[in-house]
């Protein structure tokens, strides 16, 4: 379980260099932030992100709101540009391309392509109001995968089924609870077959009786070995499904530890005053 | 009362009153379909990132919803083809000139209702359609297109019955519509009352029509499954509330 030293991340950048040789880099990560910076007019939002997620790992975000974790993952989505750093899937450069002997972002046609290896799960759910909830979980194989309609629903009633919405397939989102909602959101993103998933607070905008049903299905995934990345307020879930956790202060992770000793002996006094608060 | 029903239904059903009222039909279905494309063009526009293209797009509808639709109509057809001589040619036609004006009068209204529909669908949809991997263009028309329909279809339906109603004003350069062949009547019989209200009656027909068409589309853009919509009209009102 242990994580290497960041040393070894150093070694690992490849700026400058073709976009072909990272391919060969070992994935010793599935997904790897290396030195991310965003910044938004003058406020700092990311000051240099570094981490990695083995294959099959669960990594829980902890942190208090406006210290970039959402920024953080939408980077990671490719659906914010970052101001520097690196973005790697299983040890390729994802975001930007070779051009002239320089990195230069992709241009959003290729970038979308990159994205539909990421599964991401919002707070606010973001399902398309007009499609049924089947019709949701279809529409990146349709679209994005060029799957027929009738493959892509076969696929997408057996994902549906695996979030316990089999019979509510036919519902349009109006007529789906929170907690339901957010499982299609789960069963849209993870029928694309991404390499990780990234939820970004997924159970903050539910009724505290709707969370228990999402995070079950969080945590099967995790079970049957998801690589995910989770921002979240639930520690409880953190403690219990997270092989490790980070906590982000001021667009910086500040703490990175398996649960045990994240919780048990927190070394940073921020991410002592931040649990005793949440606590 | 001086009304000769007799004269009435003949007008009514007289062939050029009727030639009159497919005019009328085609140059507000053509001249709205041409408006509606433009209007979202000037919308996306003044949606663009691009300062210059935005000031474009603002400045179309400043322009043409300040002039009147009957003085850019005239200025159309009769001082178009002094500047530009390619409008001088017999394939520019009244009906052309009245699809061109009312078209170009009828976007700048079209884009802002565009504008405000785009506005109203939640950012987090585009964000989602992004994060699964649609390129631009099918994040647009799977997902914000549809949504962008049915928010509109009220205020755009408004237009189209605005739209069927200033054809009328094509009359002026003499396209053969409904009002014209109306006047052309009238000035052979004086018979004012029978041939305005036989006019009239069709207007009145055409946006009936019009209105029931508008229902039928409106209902095929409710988002609800058939099981609630037989069972419960109830949360049909729930529905609609909540995605306001």
């Amino acid at each position: 379980m242990s994580e290497p030293p960041l040393g070894h991340l150093l070694d690992a950048g490849l700026l400058g260099e073709p976009v072909a040789a990272a391919r060969e880099g070992t994935a010793e990560y599935v997904l790897e932030a290396i030195d991310l910076h965003k910044r938004y007019g003058h406020n700092d939002v990311l000051r240099g992100v570094t981490f990695g997620v083995h294959r099959g790992d669960v990594k829980a975000v902890l942190g208090p709101s406006g210290s970039g974790k959402s920024t953080m993952l939408r980077c990671l989505a490719l659906l914010e540009p970052i101001d520097a750093g690196e973005v790697r899937l299983e040890g390729r450069r994802i975001g930007v391309r070779e051009s002239g002997g320089r990195l230069v972002p992709l241009p959003e046609r290729a970038l979308a392509r990159e994205r539909s290896e990421i599964g991401m799960v919002f707070q606010r759910f973001n399902l398309f109001p007009h499609l049924t909830a089947l019709g949701n979980v279809m529409i990146g194989l349709t679209e994005v995968r060029g799957r027929s309609k009738a493959e892509a629903r076969e696929i997408a009633q057996t994902m549906i089924a695996r979030v316990g919405l089999a019979e509510r397939a036919s519902f349009y989102l109006g007529e789906l609870s929170g907690g339901q909602q957010q499982r299609v959101a789960i069963a849209r993103a993870l029928v694309m077959n991404p390499k990780v998933m990234l939820f970004d607070e997924p159970t903050s905008a539910l009724d505290p009786e709707l969370v228990g049903e999402v995070l079950a299905v969080m945590e099967e995934l995790a079970r049957e070995g998801m690589t995910m990345v989770v921002v979240t307020h639930e520690v409880g879930f953190a403690k219990r499904v997270a092989d490790r956790v980070i906590m982000m202060d001021g667009g910086a992770i500040i703490e990175d530890a398996p649960p045990a000793e994240f919780f048990g002996n927190p070394q940073h006094e921020r991410t002592r005053k931040f649990l005793e608060a949440v606590h | 009362m001086d009304f000769k029903p007799s004269v009435f239904f003949e007008a009514l059903t007289s062939p050029a009153f009727i030639d009159g009222v497919r005019v009328t039909i085609m140059l507000t279905v053509v001249a709205m379909a041409f408006g509606l494309a433009l209007g979202l063009l000037v919308a996306l526009l003044r949606a663009s990132p691009w300062a210059p293209l935005r000031a474009v797009a603002w400045g179309y509808i400043w322009v043409f919803r300040a002039i009147p639709a009957l003085v850019w109509l005239l200025f159309v057809w009769d001082a178009l083809p002094q500047l530009v001589p390619a409008f001088k040619g017999d394939w520019f036609s009244a009906f052309a000139a009245a699809t061109i004006a009312l078209a170009m009068n009828e976007a700048a209204y079209a884009a802002e209702v565009f504008r405000g529909g785009l506005l109203s669908i939640d950012e987090g949809q585009r964000l989602a359609a992004r994060a699964l991997g649609m390129p631009p263009s099918k994040v647009f028309t799977k997902v914000v297109a549809p949504q962008l329909i049915r928010v509109t279809i009220p205020p755009l339906s408004n237009d189209f019955i605005t739209m069927l109603k200033l054809t009328s004003l094509a009359s002026v350069i003499s396209l053969q519509e409904l009002l014209a062949r109306t006047q052309t009547l009238v000035a052979s019989t004086f018979r004012f009352v029978e041939y305005f209200s036989a006019a009239a009656i069709y207007y009145l027909v055409l946006v009936s029509i019009f209105m029931v068409i508008q229902a039928q589309l409106e209902r095929r853009f409710v988002w609800i499954s058939q099981q609630t919509a037989s069972t419960s009209a109830l949360s049909r009102v729930r529905q609609l509330a909540a995605l306001r």
